[in-house]
């Protein structure tokens, strides 16, 4: 396999809250066009560690690079570097207040003062993408959860980012409405767009990931192809992990 | 007694309550609005944590607040001579309202953008918004509907406060209350201002809470 440009490389990265470590020594770095899935129980920081990379939250120690360039020092233009870094959140986080296009549009217009009719066009044509094209002039109470997730990926790409952070964006979801979501992301991983995804789809992870990257106690534990890590996996702790996603057959 | 006079006088009571409130209102939210933004702005979970900025504010919205407005009424005559001329009458009377009503609106207007979910404040942090563009597109935006609550509720309380403006000459509906019905014992006055001010308040409330309705998106 021919080596990628690096897009994100993060250095021995820790992270503190006050109370004891919460990321311990984190080194990872993702490609371009690569899909990189975080895994691991509950607590174990990989939320946190996706929140790091857009500086949602502060890092103790280490530095993260975008494009080769440092964006963890002082000078660091957070709003420049966040346009480049889409987010999508486990609670959606629509603007309650706007219709579905204001929704979409508050980034390319506001923030990257995009001209109004491109915009619109483009916000259109993701609209389209996803299968909401009818609902643009909705509210986000008017739409249901997995619709409300869409508009919120949409809402990211319209920025145009040069990598997109899921976290956890369908545990929030019922489950049927998990499939329409996932379906989405899937399509944008074909499409070659860089992503690093937090997520508790086992399944889901093994299917778009380039990498999994599983995190425990604040560490990377382990690190590989998903077909490895999901039949093979190296550690004990990883082995325990999957374990917990299959169930025996009750004997009787 | 009940005469062409009487009625005139009620009326320009009247007109002179609401010139004093709507005037005091606005005149509060010119002070108001700006520091209750920055005391949501600079407070630790707010989006520019500034301790010194936030202590600051809060102590001087604390410091107001805690002052009798009977009191700050005439603690501020220099004041209000100094920018209005004389310290009586209804002008005079706007200055030591909105004395009184800008801590207070900027306390009301920091708890309404308080309850902006920092969910939908991250979003906007992790598209690049600056805090600018935070603090207009997306907090006042989201909190408009309890901003225009807490609009009613000031305008309430500052009618209020405006009749005890009667007690230093102050003019208006309070200033007709006081040297009729309590100097003069003529009751049926002060009970007739009673029952506009009643009807002034039920107004502007119903109003307020209609408006705030129609803005709120966020139910059906």
């Amino acid at each position: 396999m021919v080596q990628k440009e690096k897009l994100l490389e993060i250095h021995h990265l820790h992270k503190d809250y006050g109370n004891g470590p919460v990321l311990k020594d984190i080194s990872l770095d993702v490609h371009k066009g690569e899909v990189v899935v975080l895994i691991g129980p509950s607590g174990c920081g990989k939320s946190t560690f996706l929140r790091c990379m857009n500086g949602l939250e502060q890092i103790q120690s280490g530095e993260i690079l975008l494009d080769g360039n440092v964006i963890t020092d002082n000078k660091t233009k957070w709003s420049d570097v966040r346009q480049k870094i889409g987010m999508v959140f486990q609670s959606y986080e629509l603007f309650p207040h706007m219709t579905v296009i204001d929704n979409i549009l508050l980034g390319p217009l506001k923030v990257q003062k995009k001209d109004k009719k491109e915009a619109e066009k483009e916000a259109k044509e993701l609209l389209g993408r996803v299968g909401l094209l009818d609902k643009k002039d909705a509210f986000p109470r008017q739409l249901s959860g997995g619709q409300k997730q869409r508009v919120a990926i949409v809402r990211a790409l319209i920025m145009r980012p040069e990598i997109l952070l899921f976290d956890e964006v369908t545990a929030a979801l019922d489950p049927e409405m998990v499939r329409e979501v996932l379906d989405v992301m899937l399509e944008l991983a074909k499409a070659g767009s860089t992503m690093v995804i937090v997520t508790h789809e086992m399944q889901f992870a093994r299917a778009v990931a380039d990498r999994i990257v599983f995190l425990d106690g604040g560490e990377i534990v382990e690190m590989d192809a998903p077909e490895k890590f999901f039949t093979q996996p190296k550690t004990d702790r990883a082995r325990r992990f999957l374990n917990t996603f299959t169930f025996k057959k009750k004997e009787g | 007694m009940w005469g062409k006079e009487m009625i005139i006088m009620l009326a320009e009571g009247t007109a002179d309550t609401l010139y004093m409130t709507l005037m005091s209102t606005l005149f509060g939210y010119v002070l108001g609005l700006p520091m209750g933004i920055l005391l949501a702005v600079t407070d630790k979970e707010g989006i520019r944590p500034n301790r010194l900025i936030y202590k600051v504010l809060d102590f001087v919205a604390n410091l107001v607040r805690s002052i009798p407005f009977l009191i700050l009424l005439i603690l501020v005559i220099p004041l209000t001579k100094a920018i209005v001329g004389k310290s009586y009458g209804s002008s005079a009377t706007v200055v030591p309202l909105v004395i009184a009503a800008a801590p207070f609106i900027a306390r009301m207007v920091e708890s309404s953008l308080k309850e902006v979910d920092r969910g939908v404040i991250e979003a906007a942090i992790s598209m690049g918004a600056g805090n600018f563009q935070i603090i207009w597109k997306v907090m006042l935006a989201e909190a408009r509907t309890s901003l225009l609550v807490g609009v009613t509720i000031a305008v309430g309380t500052i009618l209020g406060y405006s009749a005890m403006a009667g007690v230093v000459g102050g003019g208006g509906l309070g200033d007709i209350a006081i040297r009729y019905g309590y100097y003069r014992y003529q009751t049926d006055v002060m009970l007739v201002t009673i029952i506009i001010l009643v009807a002034l308040v039920q107004i502007l409330q119903g109003l307020g809470m209609l408006l705030s309705k129609k803005m709120d998106k966020r139910r059906v």
